[in-house]
């Protein structure tokens, strides 16, 4: 079997790359950091300066902890929904989640001046934030799952998806008409995507939302597999259509939904991850495929991290604008160099 | 022989707000191992929605379909994938499936959770791709061979299944005269190989006459089961289209234009 050999070897590069991002996202940045250094303190030693210890544990680690959950957890829930819903340029914003949370949080930013005083710093807290964005996911989420059990045509909860996504856009559009630069500016910043602020307490909260997603993700494995043939065909050998979608979707939701909340929408890296890992890995089997994507999905966010970062430099960009400046022309590169994107 | 499936007193067609709309009823049609079975009658007359209707995909009206003397309602859909397989007309999405990868997905029912394939399934998988003559196809994808060679990759995926019952939705539509003989010929060595057997639905009325061991003829007034010879002595096949200008040519088994 050449194919398992060539896993193989994709697969113990795509770790090693995963390990030295890992390093070079906390060890470059404004302050560079030696490699060394950053080893030393990440397995318990103490750093040569206090200064870098302090910046590794307070700044670099959360943010690349963030970083690959962000990553392994978007790209996943792209993955589930290009196989889903049979279609290449699905990814986990077609079902609206982003746009509720942002519709949530558009609600406290932009709408805190109608809050009496003390309600208008805590909504106005990160957790307010976080809280307000988890909420509009999940009402997005209900929305379309109650759809969903109405419908049996897959494509209609698509189509449901994304005009539950134009409605929301709508509603937030509105709500920047009537408000302040200042919060609009805040509104903006939010909707640029951070990974790093991220306390230790919200890693956590987000680390067990994403394992949770990934589990669920795993063991829909088969019945993605069977839904490469379509869902008849899946009916026909056995496969709970009704509940194999609604817990990838649910998969998804979680996912898409925990890390919009704390990391903010971040585009192209759902959508365009999977179709890296299928172009380089030549397989449509998803054993392979969630692994492969997984990894893929890690690293390529960690590098947009460093890359964001600016090392050597004292400004950082937002991450956002670098998943889309590197994200937009790979899907278009891939389109046009495969014409039957699968 | 053992009847793999039966139907006593079915009733077919669908329920609406006036009232059941019947598209065919009284059906006793049995399904034996071992036997070719073709489904014909003229578009829209039902063929699908009896089809359908005895893959136990939609509820009969009145009556019963029977697999294996237990009721197909009372299937759970595992235990029907493992006595029931099919082969439909859709396309099939875009994906990067081998061959191989395609027809071992037929051991879906089998596998566990993630879908490992046990030395038995790809036993099961070599056997299917033999059975059907593309072992030389398993390492392509499937979008890179041809219609008639999908097609009997699909037939692969459907006996990797391991199923007593095929159920083919007109296999030979999309193929030209050589590849349809050629289909029809394969599925009839694997009803006398494998003694499973085999139902498809067809438009090619005399190449199934040739070869199938029974046929089922649907007309809006009844629904006849019985071997070629029979039906063309009874004249089933006159009523088969209502049109003065087709007439069924008894001897030559075959229609004529007039």
């Amino acid at each position: 079997m050449v194919n398992k050999k060539r896993n193989t070897i994709l697969f113990a590069t795509l770790a090693i790359g995963l390990l030295l991002m890992f390093f070079a996202s906390i060890s470059l940045g404004s302050v560079n950091i030696p490699f060394k250094e950053v080893y030393t303190s990440l397995t318990g030693g103490q750093a040569s300066k206090l200064t870098w210890e302090y910046i590794i544990i307070n700044y670099r680690l959360p943010k690349a902890i963030t970083a690959v959950l962000v990553g392994t957890g978007l790209s996943i829930s792209g993955l589930l929904m290009q196989t889903l819903f049979r279609n290449p340029l699905a990814g986990p914003y077609v079902l609206g989640l982003s746009s509720g949370a942002s519709l949530g949080v558009a609600f406290v930013i932009l709408g805190a001046g109608f809050l009496p005083s003390f309600l208008k710093i805590i909504a106005l807290s990160s957790y307010g934030i976080v809280l307000a964005s988890t909420l509009g996911s999940t009402l997005v989420l209900l929305l379309v799952l109650l759809v969903s059990q109405r419908l049996r045509d897959t494509m209609a909860i698509l189509i449901v998806g994304l005009m539950f996504g134009s409605f929301t856009t709508a509603i937030v559009s509105v709500l920047t008409y009537f408000s302040t630069a200042e919060q609009l500016q805040k509104f903006t910043f939010w909707s640029l995507g951070n990974l790093g602020n991220l306390s230790w307490k919200s890693i956590t909260v987000l680390a067990v939302s994403v394992v949770f997603g990934l589990v669920l993700s795993a063991g829909s494995i088969k019945p993605l597999n069977a839904l490469l043939l379509g869902e008849n065909y899946a009916k026909s050998m056995g496969l709970n259509i009704k509940k194999a979608r609604l817990i990838i979707i649910f998969a998804t939701s979680i996912l898409a939904g925990s890390i919009t909340a704390f990391a903010g929408p971040i585009a192209f890296i759902g959508l365009a991850v999977p179709h890296i890992a299928k172009l380089t890995f030549q397989t449509s089997n998803h054993m392979i495929l969630f692994w492969s994507t997984l990894l893929f999905g890690a690293v390529i966010v960690l590098f947009c991290d460093i890359v964001s970062q600016m090392p050597g430099f004292d400004v950082t960009l937002p991450i956002n604008a670098i998943t889309s400046i590197i994200g937009a022309p790979v899907v278009i590169w891939l389109l046009v160099r495969k014409r039957n994107l699968q | 022989m053992k009847t793999i499936l039966n139907t006593s007193n079915l009733s077919i067609g669908y329920k609406s707000r006036k009232g059941n709309v019947v598209i065919a009823q009284d059906l006793n049609l049995t399904f034996d191992s071992g036997k070719l079975i073709a489904l014909i009658g003229a578009n829209g007359i039902g063929k699908s929605t009896l089809l359908r209707t005895i893959t136990g995909i939609q509820s009969p009206l009145a009556g019963n379909v029977y697999l294996n003397d237990k009721s197909i309602s009372k299937y759970k859909p595992l235990d029907l994938a493992q006595n029931l397989s099919l082969v439909l007309t859709e396309k099939l999405p875009p994906s990067n499936l081998s061959v191989f990868e395609l027809v071992a997905l037929g051991r879906q029912p089998y596998t566990n959770w993630v879908g490992t394939l046990t030395p038995e399934d790809i036993v099961k998988v070599n056997e299917a791709l033999a059975l059907t003559q593309i072992e030389h196809l398993a390492s392509k994808r499937h979008f890179e061979i041809s219609d008639g060679q999908l097609q009997k990759v699909l037939i692969a995926r459907a006996l990797a299944q391991d199923t007593p019952l095929i159920i083919l939705d007109e296999p030979t539509t999309h193929l030209d005269l050589l590849h349809k003989v050629s289909l029809f010929k394969l599925l009839k060595k694997l009803t006398q190989e494998t003694q499973k057997c085999i139902l498809f639905s067809t438009h090619d009325i005399d190449l199934a006459i040739q070869l199938s061991d029974e046929m089922i003829i649907m007309t809006p007034e009844m629904v006849v089961q019985d071997e070629p010879c029979n039906l063309i002595s009874k004249g089933s096949f006159n009523a088969l289209f209502k049109d003065e200008h087709i007439v069924f040519d008894a001897e030559k088994g075959k229609f004529i234009v007039n």
